[in-house]
């Protein structure tokens, strides 16, 4: 892929965790000041009931499946740009975007079978 | 006939590692980008354990609680806030950059007359200013963090 594209693309990526990170470390971090001020429900967000009342609803799982993808294309995209500065020959480059796109994909299946297996389990118990 | 040595297109990499650091003369721009990129990576590897340590929620009550013991105490309480902190400075200073690559804080281009501005002059008062929020986000989060908690 031109590189034009994958830049193009850690941008967009960067846009879009603005948003969905901005709300995941709200609720998770900023938690007992939304609470305070009345715009969180009041709730230990790390208790496991909390964890299944997210896993459940549609607008985490949305906010889940972008984080986890666009942010592990951001990740992964500035740790390759930060590796390819150094000088190497054209088959080490090779190597490397290899490792970065088997890590980044690994991570992502992983990633998402777990928010969509806690999303199964939430609605199931629920 | 004549033979032309065509120029090799790259030249290697002087300063190696250092240059992921070392930014000369350049504006705080260019420190600013050091540690955006030092930010970017702390932020990379918190989330890969990240990934593992909240998977454990597929597998129960029991698994979820003792993957959250696990990452519990104060070392780990501080150690998440610095992450809070660097998602702050990095998402915040990430605004400015998208912002100038798509070219719309930059002013427009003008004669380097004296006395010119440079671009990255025009871009300093957003500059500072984003990293003003970063360090307001910081305190907040540090009230949250550390007075809620």
């Amino acid at each position: 892929m031109r590189e034009s594209t994958l830049w193009f693309w850690h941008l967009i990526a960067g846009v879009v965790i603005l948003f969905v990170l901005g709300i995941h470390i709200g609720v998770m971090h900023l938690d007992k000041i939304l609470q305070a001020i009345g715009l969180l429900s009041s709730s230990d967000v790390l208790a496991y009931a909390s964890v299944l009342a997210r896993a459940k609803s549609i607008g985490y799982l949305i906010v889940y499946l972008l984080l986890i993808g666009f942010a592990l294309y951001h990740g992964f995209y500035g740790l390759r740009s930060m590796i390819l500065e150094i000088s190497m020959s054209k088959t080490a480059e090779k190597i490397v975007n290899w490792v970065i796109v088997l890590f980044g994909l690994a991570l992502f299946v992983y990633g998402a079978y777990a928010i969509i297996v806690g999303y199964t389990i939430a609605t199931n118990a629920a | 006939m004549k033979t032309v040595v065509q120029e090799k297109r790259t030249h290697p990499n002087r300063l190696g590692i250092g240059g992921w650091f070392y930014g000369g003369k350049f504006g705080v721009e260019r420190y600013i980008f050091a540690l955006h990129r030092l930010a970017g990576l702390g932020i990379l590897l918190y989330f890969i354990i990240h990934i593992f340590v909240t998977g454990a929620k597929i597998h129960g009550q029991a698994a979820w609680q003792s993957a959250m013991s696990s990452v519990s105490g104060p070392l780990f309480h501080i150690g998440e806030y610095l992450v809070f902190a660097a998602i702050a400075f990095h998402g915040l200073n990430g605004i400015r950059l998208i912002l100038a690559e798509f070219g719309l804080v930059l002013g427009k281009p003008k004669r380097p007359v004296y006395p010119y501005t440079t671009a990255n002059m025009r871009v300093r008062v957003l500059t500072w200013s984003l990293m003003i929020l970063a360090v307001i986000l910081m305190f907040v989060g540090g009230y949250d963090f550390f007075l809620m908690h």
